[in-house]
Parts: C-alpha cells; structure tokens; sequence
C-alpha cells in the first residue's frame, strides 16, 4: 500500500502544486490521478519516488516512511513508466530492459534472461531484442519501458501518462494488454493520466484533482460517474454519464433474447427471403459468427460481403448493459446481435428490451458487476 | 615539391621530416590530452548539473577570441626568461595550443550531455541510478557522438595551428614553411603545407573511425547486420 499523509508541495515562488493531500493506494490495486493541467498529479506521483520532495507531509510504502531513504534504493524497489519511455538510446532492447534487475544486483547473465521473459510477457517477439529503440514504433517502445520497470520485479509501480503518446488505436490496445497483465502480477499501482476514460477504464479506485492540488473526489470509476462528489468532478467526468455508467452494470440475466433469423453468407436470394418477413436479416459465417445485415429485397445475387451493413456492433451476452444497448442502437434492424463467450451468434434484442430491463434493475436495487468497459 | 619529398637528404638527421612530423604530433597530442583534461570535466559537469551555462559559453567566446601568433610572442617574452632551456619555447607555445583546443572540447562535451533526450535521464534517476551512473552510464555514452566532433575540430585546429610554433623557432612541420620562407625555397614551403594539410586529414580520419566503434549504433542508426536468427542472448554480446 502506498500512502499519502498530509502532503504538500509549495515551490519558493509560492505556487501549490499538491494541497494536503491524503489517500490509500491499496496494495495489488491500481490508482488513477487524474485531473485537468496544472492540478498537481504528476507532481504527487513524483514524490513517491520523491523526484521531487515533499514540502511537508508524508509518503509510506507498506507502513514505512519515505522520508529520509536512500533515495536510489527506494527508487529501485518502484518500477517507474513514463510518456515517451525514456528507453536509453545507445542500448539495445534487451539490455534496456536488464537495466532494473542489473541495478537489483542480477549478474549480466541473469538480467538478461530475466529481460527476455519480460519481452515476450509484454508481447514482442524475441526478434525485438536485438534491436535499438530508434527501430520501434511509440507502441513498441512503451512496451518496452513497461517491462523494463516490471523487469526488478517491484511491489509498486509508478506510471506517469504511459498511453497518452500512442495514436488511439494502439493506446486502447495497450491499455486491454496492461490490464490483463496486471490482473496476473497485482502490482500496485499510481498511474497519472489527463484522460478520465483511460482513468475510468484501468482504475479499481480513481482520484479526481482539482486546480491547486486538492482532492476533489476518491472514488471506484461507477461512483464518479453515478455518484460525483460536485459539479467540478461531475463536469470532469463529462458527458454521457448515464450512459457510460452502463459499462459497469452486467448485463442482466433475464435480458429477453430473441432468436435471430439468420443465413450463412453466400446464400441464394431465395433462401434470404425465405428466412425472415423483415426487413433487414442477419448474415452469418460458417461458424455462426455475425457478420452483418442485408436487406433480402434488395439483394440481386447470392450474398457476398458487399452486401453486408456493418454499422451493427455486437455484445456478448456476459458483457455490460453498456455493449448491450450500443448493439442494439447501431444495428440497421434496431435489434442487437448477442453472442456467446465464443463469438457465436445467441439471439437479439431490442433498446426497449434493455432499457425495461434497466428499469427492472435499478427497482430491484442491483447496480454493481461486471467490469469497465 | 614533389622533389624535395622525395629527397633523401630530407628525411635524414635532426631535422628530418620524420623527426618533424613526430614533433608535430606530439605537441598535438600534449595540447589535446591538457585541453582534454581541463575541458572535459567541466564540460561533464555543467551539462550534467545545469549549473554554469553562463561561464562555458564566456569563457568559450573569450577563449576563441584570442590572436594566436601575438598570444605566442607574448607568452615567450613572458615564460622565457624563467627556464633555460628550449622548454622556454615549447611552454608558451603549448599554452596556447591548449587554449585552442579547449572551447570546441568543453562546448561540445556540454552541449552534447545537455542534448540527450530528458526522458532517458529522467527513466535513468527513477528507477534508481546514482548520479554518477547517469553521467556515465547514459550522458556519456549518448552524448559521445558531439563529444568526439569537439575532439575533431579541436584536433584539426591545433595541427594546423602548431605551424606557428616554429615561428618561435621550435619543431614541428611548421619549420619548412618558416624556414622555407627565410630561404626563399618555395619547394620546401609547399612540402610543410601538404605535409600539415595530409597529417590533419589523416588525423581526422582516424578519430572518425574511433567513432565508429565506440559510438553504439543506436545512436548512429547504422543497420546492424542482422543476426536475428541465431539466439537472443548471443547477438548482444556488448552491453
């Protein structure tokens, strides 16, 4: 557990940068700063490995003061992630990732067994190791600098906006791969972003800063957005809040699924008129998996994947009310596509059927399960 | 010229050609390892701490601004009454070789630690490297490319600058231009310009392929050849 006792930071010219700040960063769990520039959350996560010292205030690692440490030695018990990696230049991916077990006191040998491990756990292919950072795209070399901070095997890790210089599409892949990793090492964990959605995905418990350092809210992601503490953190939070909540309710069992009509793709014009009255007829491959919707009337030859509308999304049916109701409101037929933990295809349902069994819900007073999505 | 290069006469005796060009490149070499010695460390430091950005670049400037040849003849009027020996001559010559050679050293060791990239640094001091170990396990390495270009240009101005050291009669290839001119043998003149102009060359090439290997290619972006195929652990043979 990390701990923050009372901590200030004020720099000479006057400036609070953190205003008593005091909260538990739970062992094995993951905490999110996050808060507009200038709210003081990169400077809190630096006093942890007290980069920059305290004014006053304390910070505890497992019940033990920072205060007074060799600075170095507690700075190799925490693994440290930053923006750009900071990857060392002249040094080749391997031997960028032996450098933490290296300053653990691994022998050469040892660090670099122990760097090939962590190369392949965060998903670059052995191929990588003899390269240099310079050959790496951003993803890549963050990954990089993940396993390197992992590679001494600490108990916590400090990570300062480790997505935020990848392109959208990379950033959300990365962040799936961290939370899956972090599901199986159960570090703990101070992660700092500007990006509520990126806060609200990876955090079992997220701090909302304000302006000046203070904490405006500690909370899991539902609270913050079922429950904001006031209207600086409920504007943070932002918009579509009812809606985004529905990432954290499961949905519900006894969400009315109807069967589907469906054909597999490459069906004759007959045979898609033949399945359905409607006017829209789901299309399937050979292993049941949706593939899209066409429009029986209007189809002039065999099915083929020209054919297909893909606007509909598709929700498993052990995913959240929130995947429910957007597969329902994307598809052409206004019916969303449910599957099962394979990816075939369950039946539909409709945002009538999934706003009445919300309703049912929240009478029944069960808001909690599932996960972010 | 062409001649008298090849002339045997010439390459014979104390005052061969031979003899010259060791002269030359050992005042060279002194001057550089002095100016190595004073420049480096306080180029190391101030790119390291930030603190005295101001003082290199002063003393830089005020160093680079100095007449060469008047700095010489008052050092000789001043140093040499106080030895004996031909060291009266060799000393203030030394000195201002040195001066020479000092601000593309210093400026160029500061300038090249400044300029690696923060975030390594920052990387570096956060999982736990002492200072020291920063400067010379990250600054250094990754600064080393500007560092040896200072080294370049301080080697290339003090050969042909150390020409002038014979005009207070001491060695070095300087000798056949002065020489030379007393006598009027422009054969021997061009042969102490091309000799000086070839030993540069040859000098800077030499430093260019030091850099080579000691800078790591992932500083220089050379591909590598590629060696994937054969186990991890066997292509990183170098830290």
């Amino acid at each position: 557990m990390i701990t923050f006792e009372h901590v200030s930071k004020v720099y000479p010219d006057g400036t609070h940068a953190v205003h008593d700040l005091t909260f538990d960063a739970p062992t094995g769990k993951l905490t999110v700063l996050v808060g507009p520039s200038g709210c003081g959350k990169t400077t809190s996560l630096r006093m942890v490995n007290r980069l920059i010292r305290p004014t006053s205030g304390d910070i505890l690692l497992d019940g033990e003061s920072t205060n007074g440490m060799d600075e170095a030695l507690l700075r190799r018990r925490i693994g440290y992630v930053i923006q750009h990696a900071g990857l060392f230049p002249h040094r080749t991916v391997l031997d960028n990732v032996a450098a933490t077990p290296r300053l653990s006191g691994a022998s050469k040998r040892q660090a670099r067994l122990i760097a090939g491990e962590l190369l392949e756990r965060v998903g670059l292919p052995a191929t990588f190791a003899s390269r240099y950072p310079w050959q790496l795209s951003g993803g890549q070399q963050q990954r990089v600098g993940v396993a390197r901070a992992l590679a001494s095997d600490p108990d916590f890790m400090l990570m300062d906006e480790p997505f935020s210089a990848v392109d959208p599409v990379v950033r959300s892949q990365l962040q799936d791969e961290f939370l899956r990793l972090q599901r199986e090492i159960g570090k703990t964990i101070i992660m700092v972003t500007h990006d509520i959605d990126e806060a609200l995905k990876l955090g079992d418990q997220v701090a909302v800063l304000r302006t000046g350092g203070k904490l405006a809210q500690l909370a899991t992601p539902e609270e913050l957005l079922t429950a904001p503490a006031d209207a600086f953190v409920a504007d943070f939070v932002g918009r579509d809040r009812g809606y985004r909540s529905l990432g954290f309710v499961a949905a519900a069992p006894g969400l009315v699924v109807r069967s589907e009509p469906s054909v597999p793709i490459g069906s004759s014009v007959e045979d898609a008129r033949a399945a359905t009255d409607d006017d829209w007829l789901l299309v399937v491959d050979e292993r049941a998996h949706p593939l899209g919707w066409v429009e029986p009337r209007t189809l002039r030859a065999p099915i083929s994947f020209s054919d297909l509308n893909l606007s509909g999304t598709v929700a498993h049916r052990t995913g959240t009310m929130r995947h429910v109701l957007d597969a329902s409101l994307s598809a052409p037929s206004r019916r969303g596509v449910l599957v099962d933990e394979d990816g075939a295809l369950v039946g539909s349902v409709t945002a009538a059927e999934v706003v009445g069994s919300l309703a049912e819900i929240h009478a029944a007073g069960v808001t909690t399960g599932g996960t972010a999505s | 010229m062409i001649d008298y290069l090849l002339d045997p006469a010439h390459w014979t005796g104390s005052d061969s050609i031979g003899t010259l060009l060791v002269q030359h490149l050992i005042y060279t070499g002194l001057s550089l390892l002095v100016a190595a010695v004073i420049g480096v460390p306080i180029g190391l430091y101030v790119g390291h701490t930030g603190k005295g950005t101001f003082f290199i670049a002063g003393v830089a400037n005020a160093l680079r601004a100095l007449p060469t040849l008047g700095l010489v003849i008052l050092l000789v009027i001043v140093i040499a009454p106080a030895f004996a020996s031909e060291l009266a001559f060799v000393i203030p010559s030394l000195i201002v070789l040195v001066l020479l050679a000092i601000p593309p050293i210093m400026t160029n060791t500061y300038a090249g630690v400044r300029a690696v990239d923060a975030a390594a640094v920052d990387a570096a001091v956060g999982m736990g490297y002492r200072p020291l170990k920063v400067l010379f396990a990250v600054q250094v390495p990754c600064a080393l490319p500007l560092i040896l270009s200072g080294f370049r240009g301080a080697t290339l101005q003090v050969i042909s600058t150390a020409t002038i050291a014979a005009y207070v009669s001491l060695g070095g290839l300087g000798r056949l231009i002065i020489d030379g001119r007393a006598q009027n043998d422009y054969d021997q003149m061009l042969a102490g310009a091309v000799l000086v102009a070839a030993l540069a060359l040859l000098v800077d090439l030499g430093i260019g392929l030091i850099g080579r290997f000691a800078v790591s290619p992932g500083l220089t972006r050379r591909r590598i050849r590629a060696t994937a195929a054969q186990p991890v652990l066997a292509t990183t043979a170098t830290a």
